[in-house]
């Protein structure tokens, strides 16, 4: 029950720029979602924030009320800069809410909670704050690309249709922005091939790159991989497979890529040691597995977000996860949770023409599974040679975590779980 | 619907699943897949997008026949394709 006692009076809350990825350093607060006085709840999205790797919305990791917002929209400030301030429901408020004022604080305010990110934050360096992006009222989903460009140009997106995934606003449609409107009567103007002005797509591009590079390069620095491979016979599961989908419609046609994920989660109950994390010169246990799935992004790069308690979804429901998922990492809807919650990563290159594939670890994960493509093999069994669907399943595995006997056990397991498709 | 018709329809979808893909460069008689660089989630987004904008389901039986544009054309010609009506949400 709230006080009035002024020596109980809780004090603001600090909610901080989270890192959503091992690779980050900054971010820019593009839209802010609440405003002083907004009640908010654990898991509301407060704000959108954009890095190299695309526009995050971010969520509040606590209940309260918005006291202040600390960051000015358009600002870009370093992972663990105070983003905003809360208060407890009930209290009264102690700033006016603007970004210039601080709060009086009665006690040491309590440590901030944002969701456990555990790489480290840099030393701050802050650089000066970006022009404020184009102002809009609702949280518009664009690509990365579309925004830089939009603003080079100085269109306002919400002056855009966009004709991308989920209605997002894409290169193509900035363009057509900047061209006008056409006469009536005229035919639709042809879709533009390649940007007119290089600079956006090379600027972002490269921003994509140097992300991907610093997380790489930390990775095999930092983390002593060990790598196994198997291959699996997958006549079964995608026997099973072909029957569901043909007593589905297309809406709800389940790919091979749901059957594998399923398997990693449920291999990963009964090999713990690979699913979490290796901090500070000891290995932390997640007792959750939120399998980040490697997403290319059609205009170059790479992004791994979660699905959380994978192991706990059915496959048609890690099917839509995974759908939402991808559709969301190539528009720019993904959650902060998404990025920061993963505790093992798979890198399925499924279609591509690589039979395996041995990937980089995300830190602080400890391990990565790979799966290449599904083609049909020789394969022999019992003495006798023939033919079956094959995919090679490969552990990237941090040694200092686990050692060869136990990620060989697991991929045994993942192979055991992939011939009973009925029970994944 | 006329083959122009149910071909504009092919290529809207096609857009919204690789919105950097120029549908004048799209060759009637190639696998889609290699041209558009569509992996199997964006090849399921595209017949979901079909699905919604003609109103035809393709099974996976029928994934041999729709692999290029001349195909997909011809085979939703031959199962009914009509317009349908946007509803709210549709991608």
């Amino acid at each position: 029950m709230p006080t009035s006692n002024p020596d109980t009076q809780a004090v603001p809350t600090e909610f901080r720029m989270p890192s959503l990825g091992a690779d980050m350093q900054f971010g820019t607060v593009v839209a802010w979602l609440v405003k002083p006085g907004d009640h908010v709840k654990h898991g509301d999205i407060i704000a959108e924030v954009e890095t190299e790797k695309g526009v995050f919305a971010v969520e509040i990791g606590s209940d309260g009320v918005i006291d202040e917002l600390s960051v000015a929209k358009g600002a870009k400030v370093p992972v663990g800069t105070v983003l905003a301030r809360l208060r407890g429901e009930g209290v009264a408020a102690v700033s006016t809410g603007t970004p210039a004022e601080k709060p009086q604080a009665v006690a040491p305010p309590p440590p901030a909670a944002p969701a456990a990110a555990p790489s480290k934050v840099p030393a701050p360096t802050p650089s000066p704050p970006r022009a404020p992006a184009p102002p809009h009222e609702h949280a518009l989903h664009a690509s990365p690309l579309a925004r830089k460009i939009a603003e080079a140009k100085g269109i306002d997106l919400a002056t855009l249709t966009g004709t991308g995934p989920g209605g997002a606003i894409t290169k193509a449609d900035v363009e057509r922005g900047a061209a006008g409107p056409a006469p009536p009567g005229a035919p639709p103007p042809a879709e533009a091939r390649a940007p007119t002005e290089p600079r956006p797509t090379t600027e972002t591009l490269s921003a994509m790159r140097h992300a991907v590079a610093t997380a790489v390069t930390r990775s095999k620095r930092e983390i002593p991989h060990y790598y196994l491979a198997a291959n699996v016979n997958l006549g079964s599961a995608l026997a099973w497979l072909g029957a569901y989908n043909a007593a589905h419609g297309v809406a709800d046609r389940v790919l091979p890529a749901a059957l594998l994920l399923k398997s990693v989660a449920l291999a990963l109950r009964e090999y713990p040691l690979l699913n979490g994390f290796w901090t500070d010169g000891a290995a932390r246990k997640s007792e959750a597995i939120h399998l980040g799935v490697a997403i290319s992004l059609r205009d170059g790069g790479l992004i791994a977000p979660a699905i959380h308690d994978a192991d706990r979804l059915s496959i048609d429901a890690l099917m839509r996860a995974l759908s939402d998922l991808v559709q969301r990492a190539r528009s720019g809807g993904l959650r902060s949770s998404e990025m920061t919650d993963p505790t093992v990563t798979v890198s399925n290159l499924g279609d591509e023409g690589a039979s395996s594939v041995f990937g980089i670890i995300y830190p602080p994960q400890v391990a990565l599974v790979g799966f290449g493509s599904i083609s049909e093999r020789p394969w022999a069994e019992r003495g006798l040679l023939g033919v079956r669907p094959v995919v090679t399943v490969t552990l990237a595995a941090d040694h200092r975590a686990t050692d060869g006997h136990y990620g060989s056990r697991f991929l045994a397991a993942i192979d055991r779980l992939l011939q009973a498709p009925e029970s994944l | 619907m006329t083959r122009d018709e149910i071909k504009t329809a092919v290529l809207a979808a096609l857009r919204r699943v690789a919105p950097e893909v120029d549908p004048a460069s799209v060759r009637g008689d190639a696998p889609i897949r290699d041209q558009a660089d569509l992996d199997s989630m964006d090849f399921l987004n595209f017949l979901l997008q079909l699905h919604a904008a003609l109103g035809v389901d393709i099974p996976e039986s029928a994934y041999r026949e729709v692999a290029t544009l001349d195909g997909c054309i011809a085979y939703l010609s031959a199962n009914g394709a009509q317009l349908q009506a946007a509803k709210p949400g549709d991608r």
